[in-house]
């Protein structure tokens, strides 16, 4: 980010529009000119920008420049694993045998494509260790939801109805509890223990007869293991209900335990978190669940199978239905697979490795700093806390500002809500040791500007193209298109 | 099953290689682990129940670019691909040409590689070209508001659905019977706990039930057919409903507007306008409303403001619809959505303005009724729906529409949509600008041949 991006003119496509430009060109009709249609089904007016080809190529490309991005940005923002997303992945998607075929072909006439999912179905199940997998959930939100569809089928069908209740830790992503009361469930919390595991005991008192579901975040949301997971999924188990494990960061777990071996029944993982899909500036996203070979038959549809030397799409014979339009995110699963493939067996071992190693590395250099969320070695992320220097005046939320000016991406802010101020720092296994290097000189810097220079921390961002926005006057006075 | 345990190489690969996407060396792995103060990676990870560690995995080893982009070029030269064959497929998703304008935007890394605007000052390049996509569409659509985008039309119009439900606080839904099946078994996924009703009304909306949420429609219906948009907006007023409309983006270059109508919720899917067909996904589901239903709008919505020295900027706004502040009273669990979808269609409309949306959408209706005047003279064929129609018609096949598309295939052509269940040995064909006028003509002697060869 350099200064002169501050002096963009920042004026709206509808603003710069003059009557008479193009930026492309298309061919006549080929066919016989065709009778019009009644003329009031017809618009007349049709309000859209006229602009040469140029000027939009350079309007959205200035526009790029005021982002901060992995290519161009240490991004370590918790619980969204930013790490480098291959341009091969991109290269594949866009091969025209994958970008160019429609999704109502029959599965015969896209053999390669539904191979590509079956395998990476395969790969998914071999992960995770819970071998049904449909790749239909469009994000993790939509995967979380399929996966509540399916724990809610399952009791349905052994004439369980009663069970209605989703038990939440109070460390969860909100998707968490929004998708359970999607699915109709009653959303009890379950409090954590002072060291960031779930209150075992709470947890216990808390499962009955009616429990349908226990939602656990692996790793924590606090970026822990957690230790007590066996006892868990058993006290869950017993009492009748399944246990879902929201595995939207798998980064930590690939090759050191799979979900399934643990006891959980259900889980979804972000391909745009763990296997290197790009974010995009919030989505698309792909959100596949997984779940054990006894709940496959309620899976979403569409679900490859292979047979013989074919591979086929079916519909799981009891499954949960249709949660979108065609078959998932296709061009994000081609990305995904091709990851798995660079990466191997092997390969995938070797970023849980260093995503943990590179996580303590932060803290370790930290923790004279910052409190932490729990003084314990962490998995893919730490949680640093601001509290210390809240006390001399300054919010997280102003040193996560602070630490654009440095160029460098804030961590997510916040999050989880049971730790004061908090700053949920997620390397990933992708950024060099002289990256985490320089973050923690410049979090040391600004720590030591706390008190320094207070007013500078609680004013940043100052180098970026704006300052500080007002959202509370864009809530109140919602201005949402272009207007003239 | 016996655990059997595979211990990772030390964060390298197999034969104890570097990874081209991790870039630590053996000496910083040590210089780490003696910054944390231990002595081996195993120590991190003492939590994990020791016998269920590492376990072995059966996918391949890692595989180098050079082989890789090769196996995967094949795997992608399996497919039956639409250029290399004459296509006539649509029913949800269409083949259109793709400005060279909009994959050099998409080859942007800064685009690409952000997160969610949650900093919005180090993200205002998505933040305005959001507010851009939701300006498009609502001058395409001329509705006053439109949020960032949701996954697909689908999933749109299911969302649009339980919004007419939270809006009016009843649990009934009317879907007319010309929707796509897939559209209702979408909703009914997405509405399987929330003890609401579907009703499936007759095309004409005659007999309405007065105790409905919405009136919730396709225009181009399933058979390609523009529905009569005014008269079932009315008869949802007057049943205290509101009216959704799913409509095809590329026909508003040329026909009316919803907003026109006073329709209530517009949805659609926004794959037309500049996204690659890629097997179905990613798109993005295109969702239009009135200002005075925003609060109950799922979904992300960018909104212009100011920043503390009065210059403007744009911002995520009414976050507390969204889950992850209100948590299960949230209008929707919706998180991450489809904002680069979203760049792509910006792009496009950018790049196609004013008059290349009405020319595109002209060459479409042209050719397609070209298609389908000629396809009605061919014997045993004929045009069961009748009505005005964009880009797409039914067609009644003399042979089942299985052995027909085989046919169609065996001389490169990938033909219609199979709607059989609804019509008998019919097919919806839809014709973009794509398909030249000799493509046409080899469909129209190829169905004329199959046809003959009874």
């Amino acid at each position: 980010m350099t200064t002169p991006m501050r002096e963009m003119d920042r004026r709206l496509l509808m603003d710069r529009s003059v009557p008479g430009r193009r930026a492309v060109a298309l061919p006549e009709s080929d066919v016989p000119a065709q009778p019009m249609p009644d003329a009031t089904l017809l618009r007349d007016d049709l309000p859209l920008p006229e602009i040469a080809q140029l000027e939009v190529i350079r309007y959205f490309s200035l526009l790029s420049q005021l982002n901060f991005s992995i290519d161009t940005n240490f991004y370590p923002l918790g619980s969204c694993t930013m790490k480098y997303n291959p341009k091969l992945n991109d290269a594949i998607a866009s091969l025209p045998g994958f970008a160019n075929i429609h999704p109502n072909q029959p599965a015969e006439q896209v053999q390669g494509a539904v191979q590509l999912m079956y395998e990476l179905q395969e790969a998914l199940g071999d992960l995770t260790g819970l071998p049904g997998v449909s790749l239909a959930p469009l994000a993790g939100a939509q995967g979380e939801y399929a996966g509540l569809l399916i724990a809610r089928a399952y009791h349905a069908r052994r004439n369980d109805s009663a069970r209605t209740v989703a038990i939440v830790p109070d460390s969860a992503h909100g998707t968490n509890p929004a998708s359970a009361a999607m699915a109709g469930l009653e959303v009890v919390t379950v409090p954590s223990d002072a060291s960031g595991n779930v209150d075992v005991d709470a947890l216990r008192s808390l499962t009955d007869e009616r429990t349908a579901v226990f939602m656990l975040t692996m790793p924590s949301t606090l970026g822990l293991f957690e230790p007590s997971i066996l006892e868990i999924t058993q006290i869950v188990h017993s009492a009748g209900g399944l246990v879902y494990a929201d595995g939207a960061n798998l980064n930590a777990l690939l090759g050191m335990v799979r979900l399934g071996d643990l006891g959980v029944d259900i889980c979804h993982s972000n391909l745009h978190k763990t296997f290197s899909t790009p974010h995009g500036g919030g989505g698309p996203g792909s959100g596949p669940v997984m779940v054990t070979e006894e709940l496959a038959s309620f899976l979403p549809e569409p679900v490859a199978a292979k047979s013989g030397d074919t591979y086929t799409l079916d519909t799981p014979e009891h499954s949960v239905g249709k949660i979108n339009g065609f078959h998932g995110s296709f061009s994000i699963l081609a990305r995904a697979y091709t990851y798995i493939r660079a990466m191997g067996r092997d390969g995938l071992k070797a970023v849980a490795e260093n995503a943990i190693l590179n996580a303590n590395y932060i803290q370790a250099q930290l923790k004279d700093r910052f409190d932490l969320a729990a003084d314990r070695y962490c998995m893919h992320e730490t949680v640093l806390s601001a509290t210390r220097q809240r006390k001399r005046g300054v919010k997280g939320l102003d040193i996560a500002k602070r630490l654009l000016d440095h160029g460098i991406h804030a961590p997510t802010m916040y999050f989880p809500l049971i730790v004061d101020e908090a700053l949920m720092v997620e390397p990933t296994e992708t950024e060099s040791k002289e990256t985490l290097d320089r973050f923690i000189e410049v979090m040391r810097q600004i720590d030591d500007e706390v008190t320094s220079d207070p007013e500078t921390v609680r004013t940043a961002p100052h180098t970026l193209p704006v300052t500080r926005l007002d959202e509370a006057a864009a809530a109140r006075k919602p201005y949402l298109r272009w207007q003239e | 099953m016996v655990h059997t345990v595979d211990r990772p190489a030390g964060g390298r690969i197999a034969g104890g290689n570097p990874h081209p996407y991790i870039p630590a060396t053996d000496a910083d792995r040590a210089a780490m682990l003696a910054a944390i103060g231990v002595s081996s990676f195993e120590d991190l990870v003492q939590d994990i129940p020791e016998h269920l560690r590492f376990p072995e995995l059966t996918i391949a080893e890692s595989a180098p670019e050079l082989s890789l982009s090769a196996e995967l070029a094949a795997m992608a030269a399996r497919n039956v691909t639409p250029g290399d064959y004459a296509c006539f497929l649509g029913a949800g998703a269409y083949r259109h040409f793709i400005p060279s304008t909009v994959g050099a935007i998409l080859q942007r890394g800064e685009f690409v590689t952000a997160y969610t605007p949650y900093q919005p000052e180090a993200a205002q390049g998505t933040l305005q070209t959001g507010f851009e996509f939701q300006s498009a569409i609502c001058q395409l659509f001329d509705m006053e508001v439109a949020n960032a985008g949701m996954y697909d039309g689908p999933t749109a119009f299911a969302e649009a659905a339980l919004m007419a439900c939270r809006l009016t606080r009843r649990n009934k839904v009317a879907i007319l019977e010309t929707a796509d099946d897939r559209l209702t078994a979408v909703l009914r996924a997405y509405s399987a706990h929330q003890q609401i009703e579907i009703i499936s009304i007759p095309a004409d909306g005659a007999n309405t039930p007065d105790d409905i949420a919405c009136v919730a429609f396709q225009s181009p219906n399933l058979f390609g057919v523009i529905e009569d948009v005014a008269s079932l907006t009315e008869k949802a007023h007057a049943a205290g409903a509101l009216s959704i409309a799913h409509v095809n983006p590329t026909a508003h270059g040329l026909f009316q507007p919803p907003g026109k109508y006073g329709v209530d919720i517009v949805t659609a899917e926004g794959q037309p306008l500049g996204v690659p067909l890629s097997f179905g996904g990613a798109y993005v589901g295109l969702f239009a409303c009135r200002q005075e239903h925003i609060r109950q709008l799922p979904g992300r919505i960018i909104g212009r403001t100011t920043d503390t020295q009065g210059r403007t900027g744009y911002v995520l706004t009414l976050q507390t619809r969204e889950q992850h502040i209100r948590r299960e009273r949230a209008t929707s669990n919706i998180c991450t959505s489809t904002q680069l979808i979203g760049l792509m269609v910006a792009v496009y409309v950018a790049t196609l303005g004013k008059q290349g949306m009405r020319d595109v959408a002209n060459l479409c209706y042209q050719k397609a009724h070209y298609a389908a005047s000629e396809i009605a003279k061919v014997p045993g064929y004929s045009l069961p729906v009748v009505g005005a129609f964009f880009h797409e018609f039914a067609v009644t096949c003399p042979r089942s529409v299985a052995e027909t598309n085989a046919a169609l295939l065996k001389r490169k052509i990938i033909g219609g949509y199979d709607i059989s269940d609804r019509i008998p040995d019919t097919m919806l064909i839809c014709v973009t600008e794509m398909n030249s006028r000799g493509e046409i003509d080899t469909l129209i002697s190829a169905l004329r041949e199959i046809g003959g060869a009874q």
